[in-house]
């Protein structure tokens, strides 16, 4: 028997108070962890990590939608730029891979893009680590009406080698009316990646241009594709051209170049950085989510205090014989302060329970909107931060019910209560 | 009786404040000895400030005046704390309402005596209790027991940590005459067998006459003297 003892017997004896208050404080340190690790995390996931590309060309316009569409496979796309750019940038010899993108129908909801086969054979979305197709599986030809589809939409669609689709029109779907005749047949699988790319359908660029109903106006004009007929170069456009740059100077000029002295195209450069900005413009949601996880902490201390504060007239008389039996004044005081402290640890070790389940929940939920995975085990200093301070603040809150246990009165507390 | 006293208590003084403002002296005890061993019963009618009495012996009240020495160490020239230390080694506490705590069963509450004594010591707890004839109870809590068993678990926690002396502050108030009997003989035995003095106040006449050595607490006291005096016109 210890002091220890004394508290575990006071939290049994206030077990409804005890519980709801542990509840609360798990609770509050869970919600506070969230909030800044999944905030951390989402922010490196999306400005940290190597999407694999430096730069993004497409339409005029903003360099944030322009990112969101081709990297994140979010948002619309801005609009085409004819082919003749992508030719003209590919030659640039600050490029070293320029990869087109045409974007505008869906499978199931999941985007389609229609790219070069050199997005498998020559991009690295990370330092040596290009996209790999599963056993069974190979690269779409580019004349043929195939497809390579990412890990998550395989997963989720049940679609496998072998299995055929028919693309929709649009980025979402909407209705069967908006299905094209034509018909795709998956011809490889993606490992995953943990990233954008694995919601993606992957078709030849050929296909995006000879779907059935589309039309072309990179020349200016309308243009028609035939499903065997050629299409001419000066009627072809892309929405947008992936590229990996000889240095960061390359990206400066340019940008300077595009951005500054062109009125045709825009050049999100450096990918990072937009996203940032991104986030930046976002930040007042997660400041006042800091604000409401704060509050929160208030509240569950607010709530040790009162529900210690509570039970001590019922425990007057119990102090007054412990210090009859010799407990001296700061005893009592500090059974007190480790009572609240125990209820704050309790309560701490219950909120990774909670920073658990909702960093589970956040996960699926990135997961299924962007393809990005979030790290469920990266270390954030908000892990330890705000159990140590639940901790402390629960010790704070304990101070005031302790300094009333303090101050209990020995011999007028010792008299019978009947 | 030895020549250093197991307790000395020389001119202690206490007043309390009472609600109109007056001050009223409670207990005024010019001297008083206890032997090392030694029981004494002091007698006082109710109010008399027997139990304040045994407070001040017991460090739980501070004293306006005197010296109050228990096995050599002076207590009224101690710190709360000190005295704190002191109760919890050396004086052992019967209460009148045995103040047992609900929550704890008879032996966690001999152990609780020793927490903040000589150190819990679970073989000895259980050994007291089985002395007072509760080791089939000693996982009982005090709302499970009788007031003769809840008395006879208060005695063996005063008994915990080795004490030279014990007090007991109307040990048998609670009891009917028969039990009162063998309560106190009972607690008479197990501090004779363990060595403490036993220093017992009540307001009953017949426990008088069980001890060899019985004190008036109205003899003692030179203000309840005084009142009586007072009284009944002894006083001009």
């Amino acid at each position: 028997m210890n002091l220890m003892s004394l508290v575990r017997r006071s939290l049994r004896q206030h077990a409804l108070s005890s519980v709801v208050t542990i509840i609360s404080v798990g609770l509050a340190a869970g919600l506070t962890m969230s909030v800044f690790a999944i905030n951390a995390q989402t922010y490196d996931a999306f400005t940290g990590g190597k999407v694999g590309f430096d730069a993004v060309l497409g339409a005029r316009g903003s360099q944030l939608q322009l990112v969101l569409n081709t990297v994140f496979h979010l948002e619309t796309s801005p609009g085409n730029i004819p082919w003749s750019l992508y030719k003209e940038i590919s030659e640039d010899a600050r490029v070293t891979l320029a990869i087109p993108y045409a974007v505008g129908d869906n499978y199931q909801g999941y985007r389609i893009v229609g790219t070069t086969p050199d997005m498998f054979t020559k991009f690295t979305y990370r330092e040596g680590q290009g996209f790999v197709i599963t056993a069974g599986g190979r690269v779409f030809d580019e004349t043929k009406k195939e497809a390579v589809i990412g890990n998550y939409v395989a997963d989720k669609l049940g679609l496998t080698v072998g299995a055929t689709f028919n693309p929709y029109h649009g980025l979402q779907f909407t209705s069967e009316r908006e299905k094209h005749r034509d018909e795709y047949t998956v011809v490889g699988i993606m490992e995953p990646t943990n990233g954008p790319s694995d919601r993606v359908l992957w078709i030849p660029i050929e296909g995006i241009y000879r779907m059935s109903g589309h039309v072309l106006r990179g020349g200016g004009t309308v243009f028609r594709p035939t499903p065997d007929g050629a299409v001419p170069e000066e009627h072809r456009e892309v929405s947008a051209v992936m590229l990996k740059l000889r240095n960061p100077q390359a990206g400066f000029l340019l940008s300077q170049t595009i951005n500054q002295q062109g009125k045709v195209a825009t050049l999100a450069w450096p990918i990072a950085r937009v996203m940032a900005e991104l986030f930046d413009r976002i930040g007042w949601v997660s400041r006042i989510l800091t604000m409401v996880a704060y509050l929160i902490v208030v509240v569950a201390a607010g709530s040790i205090l009162a529900s210690i504060y509570n039970t001590m007239n019922e425990r007057r008389r119990e102090f007054a014989i412990l210090r009859a039996l010799g407990a001296r004044r700061a005893t009592v005081f500090s059974a007190i302060v480790l009572e609240a402290s125990t209820i704050t640890t309790l309560g701490a070790l219950l909120g990774f329970l909670v920073y658990g389940g909702i960093l589970a929940a956040a996960f699926v939920i990135v997961r299924a909107q962007t393809g990005v995975v979030l790290d469920a085990f990266k270390f954030d200093p908000a892990l330890w931060m705000t159990p140590m301070g639940m901790i402390l603040l629960g010790a704070l809150a304990g101070l005031v019910p302790a300094f009333k246990a303090y101050r209990t009165d020995v011999a007028s507390n010792l008299t019978p209560l009947s | 009786m030895t020549d250093v006293p197991l307790l000395d208590v020389t001119n202690l003084q206490k007043s309390f404040v009472s609600p109109d403002g007056d001050r009223t002296m409670i207990v005024d005890v010019p001297s008083f000895q206890l032997a090392d061993g030694e029981q004494v019963a002091v007698r006082g009618a109710s109010g008399s400030g027997k139990t304040t009495f045994l407070n001040l012996i017991a460090g739980i009240l501070q004293a306006d005046t005197g010296k109050i020495v228990v096995a050599g160490q002076e207590m009224t020239a101690l710190s709360e704390s000190g005295r704190d230390r002191a109760r919890a080694r050396t004086i052992g506490y019967v209460f009148q309402n045995f103040n047992l705590l609900q929550g704890y069963t008879a032996l966690e509450n001999v152990m609780l005596g020793m927490l903040f004594g000589v150190g819990v010591d679970a073989k000895h707890a259980r050994n007291l209790l089985e002395r007072v004839g509760l080791s089939h109870r000693v996982n009982y809590r005090p709302s499970q027991l009788s007031i003769g068993q809840q008395q006879r678990v208060a005695v063996a926690r005063a008994l915990a940590n080795h004490p030279k002396l014990v007090l007991a502050d109307e040990p048998t108030g609670n009891l009917d005459l028969r039990h009162a009997g063998e309560a106190l003989a009972l607690i008479r035995e197990v501090c004779r067998e363990n060595g403490a003095a036993l220093l017992l106040v009540s307001h009953d006449p017949g426990i008088l006459a069980m001890f060899d050595r019985s004190e008036d607490l109205g003899d003692l006291n030179r203000a309840a003297a005084a009142h009586a005096l007072a009284a009944t016109g002894g006083v001009q």
